[in-house]
């Protein structure tokens, strides 16, 4: 890499070609999805006459492959059926087989409220649906190297950590959201349905980024010059892909519940006029919802941890731990509102909506101490390279 | 969720009492509805337990969070009084009733404090007595097995023809082997693990507490002082050497540790090329210093943004930099009356510096006491001519072609009247400006240029100019406390948000047609999906011991287990459960065995 100091531009120059490049597939992405999300209306879950019929289908889905070979095995197996009781206010139980040997746990039924079960994805049981879903896959994938080596390139060609400025910090913004969704795919968490969401955020924030917020590649104002960027800003930066994630996840809990209590009251349709297929299709309220808070739960520390090295670079840099910046009070307000949600979890009467209001406050106070408070507001942390 | 009320739906009476204290896995206060008892202690009591339910820690805790949001809009006093000036002289009639609200000081206003106050106490009324109640925990052994299995959250049986002895000490060793805390009892197991979840919260909360132990102290025993030194030019640590100081209660100017040093130089970088032209790159300030009373023994050392020089308790940091032109001040008869380095206080990035230069001793004119004074500009990288309407603005921060814009006054400067003054700016009120021609008297000057006064005043010359640097000397301790409350808070977090508290029980009885019956249950916060995998690996290797027999026909419990959920969900639509439980809960029965 010593060559690299060398052809700084040449490699800056690739760097912004990869992020438009990676904006441009990430848009593409973003077109897959919804022919997905449009097929899968059509072929899909129309009627609820069908719905269980579907579910049950859905549900096999999940594990068709375990399942084939669970009943091939079943004879030498050593099955245990574990009956579930759901927390949330529902009767369904789940249940769930051990196969010896094998480590498998298999879904094989779930029964009673269809609320309860997970829905069967964007594209519903439509065959087209599916194959789009795929494609937006591959595509999110293929953006997401871009991105990645966009923010990468730009890095060697200043030799620094590249999250200086704004710019910057939106490029490997796009890394982490796209690559948290990517990460409980591989993980293999049922998390399909937040392609869309994550592609959308993902394809705004480099298109603001290239567009408003483009810095050209250069070194740090002196404040900068420090290995807690490398630390401080990484963790931000981590914390928000995944504080994105928990936030998809929170607001279509929200509503996906509202959904069922329409469904519940007898009341057509979705909320806000939306069209019920897109709830139905849906993971559970229930699985939403503990998605949203397993993220934030595991990012709160990492976020807490963000503050507290924000705090230990503040006094070497300015003098001071604290001092009250607006960037430091917002990310004070942040880590608050987080601890709020977290409380209101273990609270009695504000677990569930209430709740996730509060984790989608947290969110915004997030977004705001990242778009707002640079923008708008002057403080130490200016160097944003905007404005 | 909390686990307390996995099952604890009130309506269809509450379950057991042993139930009751087998599904408390927290020692999370429990809600009190109403006052107990009567008269002021019962209000008391009431009044205690709210302020530290969790109820009331979640609305100070949010409380705490709207109240921070004036401060990050409206200046404060304390991050940048200038600002609040400026902000007060624009908004006339806001600033009466913001100084009540204590809007400038927000931070350390009675009602940001209030609130803080208030949810330390509720943490400490709350966490306090949690810490004992864990403690008891710790002691006491895991929780019997309730009666009815059936009703935890998740439940597994079978039938086996093993003995019910051989199965629970098999269930005893293999919950052993997964690390849970064990305890048998006759026909039961009882097993219960992750009490780091509790360890950790509790952690948490209390490190808070170091945290907030440790900005006490630091606010009690600390103290910043800053000083503008010019290069060539050196500070001791003492109250007189310093522009300003700040102490506490326990640190006062007396305490201060005795260091000092020499500035020797100080050096900036500057981008030179493309949209950033101009941005700093790197500013170092060359020192050599001491400690103690002995001057002479110096060590070199380099203050820089990032690094600050930790010297005898105090640290030092760069906190600014400027230019400081040199300048001489001749009388009419040719004598030196002013020759010093003067600091220009830069007022824009390319630091375009405003300065003024005091000469008290000018003696006599005419034969009257006279002053002069001059203020004025300090370009490091003037332009070939200013316009009209900009003024004189640098246009670059690096000293590329240094010039100078002063005008000059006459008069008494009202240094001698005993009231302190800035030093950066002149009392005009007692001034007149010369002048020359008619228009006010002024001049751009190079380095080594000298300028004639009108009126037979004498001269000033520009001889050249050197870089200043600003630096903060404080002295805080405390921050090591502060820094653990941190890290032991971190540590809290995880283990209390990533770490699951769980039971398990299994149980083996002999049922009236002679087989075994061999349940387990398990409990944990639901946001654990993994007690069920838990439950079902654990109940596999189970059946190594305990294996289970062909069921010829539904088995009775599994039945029961579904009618039994029913009571606990009063509000879900229970049909849905009775009739297809059977078949659901306890699948494909024939192809259960071997
Ligand atoms: C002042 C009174 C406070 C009380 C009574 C309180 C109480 C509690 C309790 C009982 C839990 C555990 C809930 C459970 O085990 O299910 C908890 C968790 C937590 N508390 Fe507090 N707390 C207080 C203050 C704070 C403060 C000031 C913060 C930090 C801003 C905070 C942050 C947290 C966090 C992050 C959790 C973890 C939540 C979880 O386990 O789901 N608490 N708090």
């Amino acid at each position: 890499m010593i060559l690299a100091i060398g052809v700084n531009t040449q490699l800056s120059g690739l760097s912004d070609k990869l992020i438009y490049s990676a904006m441009f597939v990430y848009a593409l992405a973003m077109f897959a999805h919804m022919f997905e999300w449009t097929f899968g209306s059509k072929g899909g879950v129309a009627r609820r006459s069908a719905e269980q019929a579907s579910l049950a289908a859905a549900a096999a889905q999940v594990s068709v492959t375990e399942q084939v070979r669970a009943a091939k095995e079943a004879k030498a197996a050593k099955k245990v059926t574990v009956t579930v009781a759901s927390a949330d206010g529902g009767t369904t139980t789940l249940t769930r087989t051990a196969l010896a040997g094998e480590g498998a746990i298999v879904v094989t039924s779930g029964r009673g409220e269809e609320r309860e079960i997970d829905g069967p994805g964007a594209a519903g049981t439509s065959e087209k649906g599916d194959l789009a879903g795929r494609i937006a896959i591959s595509l999110t994938i293929l953006g997401f190297a871009c991105n990645f080596g966009g923010v990468l390139l730009r890095g060697l060609s200043v030799m620094r950590f590249p999250w200086g400025n704004m710019y910057e910090f939106s490029c490997a913004f796009g890394v982490t959201m796209i690559g948290t969704y990517l990460l409980l795919l591989a993980l293999g968490k049922p998390v399909r349905w937040m392609g869309l969401p994550a592609v959308v955020a993902a394809t705004l924030t480099l298109g603001l980024a290239t567009t408003v917020l483009y810095t050209a590649d250069e070194q740090l104002v002196p404040a900068l010059h420090s290995y807690w960027l490398g630390i401080h800003v990484t963790t931000a930066i981590i914390c928000g892909g995944a504080f994105y994630a928990a936030f998809a996840s929170t607001a279509l809990y929200l509503g996906r519940e509202a959904y069922d209590k329409r469904l519940a009251a007898g009341l057509p349709g979705g909320p806000f006029r939306t069209s019920a297929s897109v709830w139905e299709r849906l993971p559970a309220t229930a699985t939403l919802d503990k998605l949203s808070y397993r993220i934030n739960a595991l990012v709160f520390p990492l976020w807490t941890f963000t503050i507290i090295a924000g705090a230990i670079w503040a006094e070497s840099a300015w003098g001071k731990y604290w001092e009250w910046d607006p960037k430091e009070t917002w990310s004070f307000i942040t880590w608050v509102v987080y601890a709020c949600y977290l409380h209101a979890r273990a609270t009695a009467g504000w677990r569930g909506r209430k709740a996730g209001y509060l984790a989608l406050l947290a969110f915004a106070c997030f977004l705001f101490n990242y778009y707002g408070v640079n923008i708008f507001i002057t403080g130490k942390h200016s160097y944003a390279g905007v404005g | 969720m909390s686990d307390t009320d996995l099952k604890a739906t009130p309506g269809n009476g509450q379950p057991p009492a042993d139930e009751a204290s087998a599904e408390r896995l927290t020692s999370a206060p429990v809600e009190s509805e109403a006052p107990t008892g009567i008269g002021v202690f019962g209000w008391l009591r009431w009044t205690w337990r709210q302020l530290t339910s969790m109820r009331v820690a979640l609305i100070l805790l949010f409380l705490l969070s709207v109240a921070a949001i004036p401060g990050s809009l409206i200046p404060q006093t304390a991050e940048n009084a200038f600002q609040v000036q400026t902000w007060q002289a624009a908004h006339k009639d806001l600033t009466p009733i913001y100084q009540k609200l204590q809007l400038f000081n927000v931070y350390s206003s009675v009602w940001f404090s209030a609130i803080y106050i208030l949810l330390f106490v509720s943490l400490a009324g709350c966490i306090i007595p949690r810490t004992w109640q864990f403690v008891g925990v710790l002691r006491a052994k895991p929780p019997a097995a309730p009666a009815n299995l059936t009703r935890m959250p998740v439940y597994a049986a079978w039938h086996t023809d093993a003995d019910p002895a051989t199965a629970v000490a098999a269930a005893q060793r293999l919950l052993r082997r997964r690390r849970f805390r064990v305890h048998g009892s006759g026909s039961a197991v009882a097993g219960e693990k992750g009490y780091l979840r509790e360890v950790g919260n509790l952690l948490f909360h209390l490190s808070l507490f170091a945290l907030l132990a440790g900005f006490a102290w630091a606010s009690l025993a600390s103290g910043t002082g800053g000083k503008l030194v010019i290069e060539g030019d050196g500070y001791t640590n003492t109250l007189t050497q310093m522009d300003d100081f700040n102490g506490s209660a326990f640190y006062g100017p007396n305490d201060l540790d005795p260091f000092g040093f020499h500035l020797d130089n100080f050096t900036a970088t500057y981008q030179l090329t493309g949209d950033q032209m101009g941005q700093p790159r790197t500013f170092d300030a060359n020192v050599h210093y001491w400690t103690g009373s002995d001057p002479t023994r110096t060590k070199g050392g380099v203050i820089s943004v990032n690094h600050p020089l930790e010297i005898g308790g105090s640290k030092v940091f760069l906190i600014g930099h400027g230019y400081a032109p040199v300048i001489t001040v001749k009388d009419g008869s040719g004598k030196v009356v002013y020759h010093d380095a003067v600091p220009f206080l830069p007022q824009d990035p390319n630091l375009t510096s405003t300065g003024v230069v005091k000469v008290g001793d000018y003696g006599q004119k005419d034969g009257k006491k006279v002053q002069l004074g001059f203020s004025g500009f300090f370009l490091p990288t003037a332009p070939d001519s200013f316009g009209p309407t900009t003024g004189p603005r640098s246009l670059f921060p690096g000293d590329a072609n240094p010039a100078m814009v002063l005008t000059a006054y006459e008069g008494d400067l009202g240094t001698d009247s005993g009231v302190p003054q800035n030093i950066y700016q002149l009392d005009l009120s007692h001034l007149t400006q010369l002048q020359q021609d008619g228009q006010p008297a002024r001049t751009k000057l190079t380095p080594g240029q000298g300028w004639t006064l009108p009126d037979g005043y004498g001269s000033i010359s520009f001889d050249g100019y050197k870089q200043w640097a600003s630096f903060s000397v404080s002295h805080r301790p405390g921050n090591t406390v502060a820094l653990t409350g941190a890290m032991l808070a971190i540590l809290g977090l995880i283990g209390s948000l990533l770490v699951q508290r769980r039971r398990i029980w299994v149980r083996a009885v002999t049922t009236p047609d002679g087989r075994t019956l061999v349940e387990l249950a398990g409990l944990a916060r639901s946001e654990s999906a993994k007690i069920a995998e838990e439950l079902a690996d654990l109940a596999v290797d189970l059946q190594d011991d305990a294996p289970a027999l062909d069921e010829p026909e539904e088995p009775e419990e599994t039945d029961a287990s579904g009618a039994s959920a029913e009571p606990d969900e009063p509000d879900g639509p229970s049909e849905s459960a009775a009739p297809d439980t059977p078949a659901d809960a306890t699948p494909s029965a024939p192809e259960t065995k071997e």
